[in-house]
């Protein structure tokens, strides 16, 4: 299974692939074939669609079985939702600790220590977030207090109903904290100016990219910085820039088995295995071919090209005393995102 | 004496009613009890809350004033696409009014999208817009716009049969009688189609009413301006508020049946006095 630490190179892979089969030729009990539901968000449609297969033949080394992950994938919330009323998910992989929470909360679907249970926080890769500008930064944006000049643009979706974009607002109020003389007052103060500067709030962050991408709307996205690698990676690399601000948060789109599913389903041993998986050098090496930061030292040192150096990077734990304050705080009804709408 | 039922030309009426019961109450009644029943899931406290917010108060006037105007616009240009389809031919009538379907059949996100593209200050239409000061995509104009867009069909689709049933011989008696033009759209074509024409614009607002996919993208969706009450449902459910949800929801079941009713005592108003004359 450690083959697995190496790049796959053509070799290595046609050897393994002949053990697979002697394997499954000579073993004598027979193969089952298991099926996992794996519940997830909207970008990381490609990534588990590869991690899926690297899985699959591990899975077979393993124990012998061949495993088929179907996938599902959507705006966070709404497939937090989905499982709650009964979407027979074997694993979740959602965009914010908040909608697995909720799970334990309103459907006890979890145990609520559900974050303890693997390591990092039960977040395998990580994010952060990034400035995308257009070719050759127009408008000079170089960090969060440029933001906030009149002129300036922001495209950014509604932290009510993009749990993505929640992790956007932090990490605005993240930089206004670390200011000189930063205080509450002050972060509410800076992201009131900020959604000034915000024409449209679309409810999804797809929506808010075809807004800045296609429609031409704002001088500046707000995105992950995984979600910007890909949309530069597909709209060609001359049209838009990446900026990295001096102090961004860290986002933990963290996993969770859904423990009464499993049971229920017998299948607890695979979907903790590929729970597993994912902090395995080889899990590890292709969340960051998708533009994930791995949690894996090596790997990260691998890539370390690949991604910008942000001096400071918040962690919602550490700067926000974890979700179920920061939402209660900032997006509940009454929160400080409503007061900036005048509520 | 033995009362005897009438005799029907088809019998089973008994079976029929017994079966449209339990088919409603299947399809509508008990998922619209389970909207009423989860909106008081946290007291009147929290319904009253939720729904006097100034922000849902703002989302409810836009979404039944918006829905409102573009059934109003539906009612008079649809009643001249209708009018073109039937009392005339021309090239292409086949295709022009397959295309009447279109705002029916598309996805209603896959419409969104569109319009947006269309509107957007860098788009076909926006682009010559911007100069006269007119922006669609990402205000409020854009609303209607998309709901417009989606009721057409239903405006024409009602009345193309019921301009089909109507005579030409009554537009040339009026006429011949020496009413102007005028005088026969407003006193004989139009109250025959006013029933159609009520019925149309009941369609058009009740599907623009509830409209969520398309009017999206193109809405902006900033608070207390451009957002409409079904994003605010949304919104709700992403805080896993079930019952503020259902409560905003229960409000515009409530509108929207009351505003139904009214159409519907108009039209039964409408077709009698035309019937009548």
């Amino acid at each position: 299974m450690r083959l697995f630490a190496q790049r796959p190179c053509a070799i290595l892979s046609g050897a393994l692939l002949a053990f697979v089969v002697s394997i499954a030729v000579a073993s004598p009990a027979p193969a089952a074939t298991v099926k996992i539901l794996n519940v997830s968000y909207d970008p990381t449609r490609e990534f588990y669609e590869e991690y899926n297969k690297a899985f699959a033949v591990h899975w077979k080394l393993k124990s012998g079985d061949t495993v088929i992950v179907n996938q599902s994938h959507g705006g966070s919330g709404k497939q937090a939702r989905s499982v709650i009323e009964g979407l027979e998910a074997d694993v979740v992989t959602l965009a914010l600790a908040y909608d697995i929470d909720a799970l334990a909360t309103q459907a006890a679907l979890i145990p609520p220590n559900w974050q303890q249970r693997l390591p990092y926080n039960s977040t395998p890769y990580t994010s952060t977030i990034v400035f995308l500008v257009r070719k050759g930064n127009p408008k000079n944006i170089h960090d969060w207090g440029d933001l906030i000049r009149t002129g300036v643009g922001v495209i950014t979706p509604s932290p009510k109903t993009s749990g993505g974009a929640r992790w956007n607002y932090l990490a605005a109020w993240g930089w206004a904290l670390k200011q000189p003389g930063g205080n509450a007052a002050s972060a509410e103060e800076f992201v009131r100016k900020l959604y000034k500067n915000v024409p449209v709030l679309d409810s999804g962050a797809r929506g808010a990219t075809t807004t800045f991408v296609e429609r031409g709307i704002g001088d500046v996205l707000l995105a992950w910085e995984n979600e910007a690698y890909l949309a530069v990676k597909e709209l060609g690399p001359n049209k838009f820039d990446i900026i990295a601000p001096s102090v961004s948060i860290l986002a933990e789109p963290p996993v969770s088995l859904v423990d009464q599913n499993v049971d229920e389903h017998h299948t607890r041993a695979v979907a903790e295995e590929y729970l597993q998986y994912l902090y395995s050098p080889e899990g590890q090496d292709i969340a960051a071919r998708h533009f994930y930061r791995p949690r894996d030292t090596a790997v990260a040192a691998k890539y370390a090209n690949q991604f910008q150096s942000i001096p400071l990077l918040l962690t919602i734990d550490g700067a926000f005393g974890g979700w179920t304050k920061a939402q209660a705080t900032h997006f509940a009804d009454h929160g400080t995102f409503d007061k900036i709408y005048g509520q | 004496m033995v009362t005897v039922a009438p005799r029907r030309v088809l019998p089973g009426f008994g079976l029929t009613l017994g079966y449209t019961m339990v088919y409603l109450s299947l399809l509508v009644l008990i998922p619209l009890s389970a909207v009423f029943i989860r909106s008081f899931g946290s007291g009147w406290g929290h319904f009253w809350e939720v729904v006097s917010a100034p922000r849902v108060l703002a989302s409810l006037r836009l979404s039944f004033g918006a829905s409102l105007i573009a059934a109003s616009i539906n009612l008079c240009f649809g009643l001249i696409v209708a009018w073109v389809l039937i009392r005339y031919s021309f090239p292409f009538k086949r295709l022009i009014d397959a295309i009447v379907d279109l705002p029916f059949a598309l996805p209603t996100a896959v419409a969104g999208i569109a319009l947006t593209a269309v509107y957007a200050p860098n788009g076909w239409l926006g682009a010559w817009l911007k100069p006269l000061g007119i922006t669609v995509a990402f205000t409020r104009l854009g609303i209607v716009v998309a709901l417009t867009f989606i009721g057409l069909p239903f405006m024409v689709r009602t009345l193309q049969p019921v301009l089909d049933d109507l005579d030409k011989e009554v537009e040339q008696a009026a006429a011949s009688l020496g009413a102007s033009a005028a005088q026969t759209f407003l006193r004989v074509i139009l109250p025959a189609l006013w029933p159609a024409m009520l019925t149309g614009f009941a369609l058009a607002f009740a599907r623009a009413v509830g409209e969520y996919g398309s009017v999206i993208f193109i809405a902006g969706n900033m608070p207390m301006k451009s957002e409409i009450a079904p994003l605010l449902i949304v919104t709700k459910l992403e805080q896993y508020d079930y019952a503020g949800a259902s409560a905003i929801a229960l409000v515009m079941l409530v509108l929207s049946f009351l505003v139904m009713l009214g159409i519907n005592a108009l039209q039964s108003w409408a077709s009698t006095r035309h019937g009548e004359r």
